[in-house]
């Protein structure tokens, strides 16, 4: 409740702040300290896929250790309702995509060039105890077994399917999810017996376990982050975006299963 | 019966509210495109899908939610009528229940590890009869008060005739009851079948999505807003047509034409 009031009044004031920074006008964003506020406290607000939910918490928390009076404000959803937030106005300083190809939609709002901070691969996802013995994509695929993948039209599913691929096996789902999240979830209800999801989901997850899918290092996901040209302090978003690619943040995102880029 | 003057600013406001977001949604439409897009055969399967399982749906309700709602009209009298309130809430409860929190409900109640799970032996997850239950559950609670408060509204003097002539207490239902109510019938099955289209929560939940099996016009939106806005925006204004045409349908004023 605290957490949304909060989340709420900082909203606000970043709407406030860009309102400013668009009256300014002529003058732009730069980094003379437009986030400032009455109070002397600065606002940081991060886009961030859902996957990266825990890190990020970690991250931000040591980020703004090292930046006294900076507030980084943290927005979690899948990266494409955020892209298309982003596109649509939202008052965003930093975006942190789960593929390239959603950080492309919104080339046009970036500031310089994304850099890639982490990536991921798939893997098998089975109830604890893995019941229906899943050990491979020829037995993932094995009719009687009841399997949850992403759908095609989203970037998970993409990428199973090019696995599916690469492994010569057609794949015949009882369902094909919107989000890594409902895959997850038909999983660790038991509905079904096995599913592809990114390692890190199964890190997170509880009652589930992982079973490795052979040649997955064949299809990388990639995490790129940007500071956007909308930022209010360009200087602070880059040195965000400069912090996650760091030593720090690389230590965090390796302890929650992510891969170095 | 006028109010005060001040409550037109505001009324125009509430207007605004309903009536931005659906031009928002005409906005977005390709016209060029609507016809190809709607008629485009993903979906197409998703449309006829969601048919098909709102009518099962809706008979579905037709079938229990009549008797539910004789039921709680018969609680009035006799030893359960204190608890006739609680019962009525709890019946009424998935009318107002967060989808997501219906889906779970569902599951833990017919999933592979729910209650019935050992009878059912996984045998439901992720088929169309699936998402036909969830829609019922989130259906039936129409049909439920629309039965329950036609007979409030009748006096029982016809069905009291009836008995006096003879007539058993089936023979009363089926020729005196339900003919005198077969407006709130068609109000409530007109409003489950628009609730049971509109699934998306507990069918998500509890269902899967699976193109023809159980991606219901709903959960194709869903999808298909990440990767094809214009299909989204033309499935999504087919079904704000359906629902505006199932409630003008619906709220035509029912005092007129519930018999007494």
């Amino acid at each position: 409740m605290r957490r949304g009031a909060a989340l709420a009044g900082a909203a606000g004031l970043t709407v406030g702040l860009a309102a400013c920074a668009g009256a300014t006008g002529a003058a732009g964003p730069s980094a003379t300290a437009i986030g400032a506020t009455a109070s002397g406290d600065r606002t940081l607000t991060v886009f961030a896929a859902a996957s990266l939910t825990d890190v990020l918490e970690e991250i931000a928390t040591a980020f703004e250790t090292d930046h006294p009076g900076l507030h980084v404000l943290r927005s979690y959803a899948g990266s494409s309702d955020l892209a298309a937030q982003i596109n649509e106005g939202a008052p965003a300083d930093v975006f942190l995509s789960a593929d390239q190809s959603t950080m492309d939609k919104i080339a046009g709002a970036v500031a310089g060039e994304p850099t890639v901070f982490a990536t991921n691969t798939l893997t098998f996802v089975v109830p604890a105890g893995n019941p229906a013995g899943i050990a491979d994509l020829a037995s993932f695929a094995k009719p009687g077994v009841t399997t949850v993948i992403c759908a095609p039209q989203v970037p998970c599913g993409a990428a199973t399917a090019t696995l599916a691929a690469l492994g010569g096996v057609t794949l015949s789902p009882a369902s094909e999810e919107a989000s890594v999240t409902d895959v997850l979830g038909k999983v660790a209800s038991g509905q079904a017996d096995a599913g592809i999801v990114y390692v890190t989901d199964v890190a997170r997850a509880e009652g589930v376990e992982a079973v490795p899918i052979a040649r997955a290092d064949a299809v990388v996901n990639r995490y790129p982050a940007a500071a956007l040209a909308a930022a209010a302090d360009a200087a602070t978003a880059q040195a965000f975006v400069d912090y996650l690619a760091g030593d720090e943040a690389r230590a965090v995102l390796t302890g929650a299963g992510f891969g170095a880029p | 019966m006028t109010g005060p003057r001040w409550l037109a600013p505001l009324a125009a406001l509430g207007g605004l509210l309903v009536l931005l977001p659906l031009a928002g949604l005409v906005s977005r439409v390709e016209w060029s495109e609507f016809w190809s897009l709607v008629t485009a055969p993903d979906s197409l399967t998703a449309l006829q899908l969601s048919i098909r399982t709102a009518t099962a749906a809706t008979v579905l309700t037709l079938l229990l939610g009549v008797p539910l709602g004789f039921a709680l009209h018969g609680m009035r009298r006799g030893p359960l009528a204190p608890a006739r309130a609680a019962v009525r809430a709890v019946v009424l409860a998935p009318l107002v229940l967060p989808p997501v929190v219906g889906g779970l409900a569902l599951l833990s109640a017919f999933g592979r590890r729910g209650l019935l799970g050992e009878v059912l032996g996984g045998s439901l997850a992720f088929t169309t009869l699936a998402v036909i239950i969830a829609q019922a559950f989130v259906a039936m609670p129409f049909m439920v008060v629309s039965v329950e408060s036609a007979l409030v509204a009748r006096s029982g003097r016809r069905e009291a005739i009836a008995a006096t002539l003879g007539a058993s207490r089936t023979r009363t239902f089926v020729r005196v009851t339900l003919p005198g109510i077969v407006p709130a019938l068609a109000t409530g099955a007109v409003l489950a079948f628009a609730r049971a289209l509109g699934e998306f929560g507990a069918t998500l939940t509890f269902a899967g999505s699976l193109a023809g099996v159980t991606r219901t016009a709903p959960l194709d939106i869903y999808l298909l807003r990440e990767t094809d806005p214009e299909a989204a925006a033309a499935l999504s204004l087919v079904l704000v047509a359906v629902a505006i045409g199932v409630v003008a349908l619906a709220y035509r004023p029912v005092t007129t034409r519930t018999p007494r």
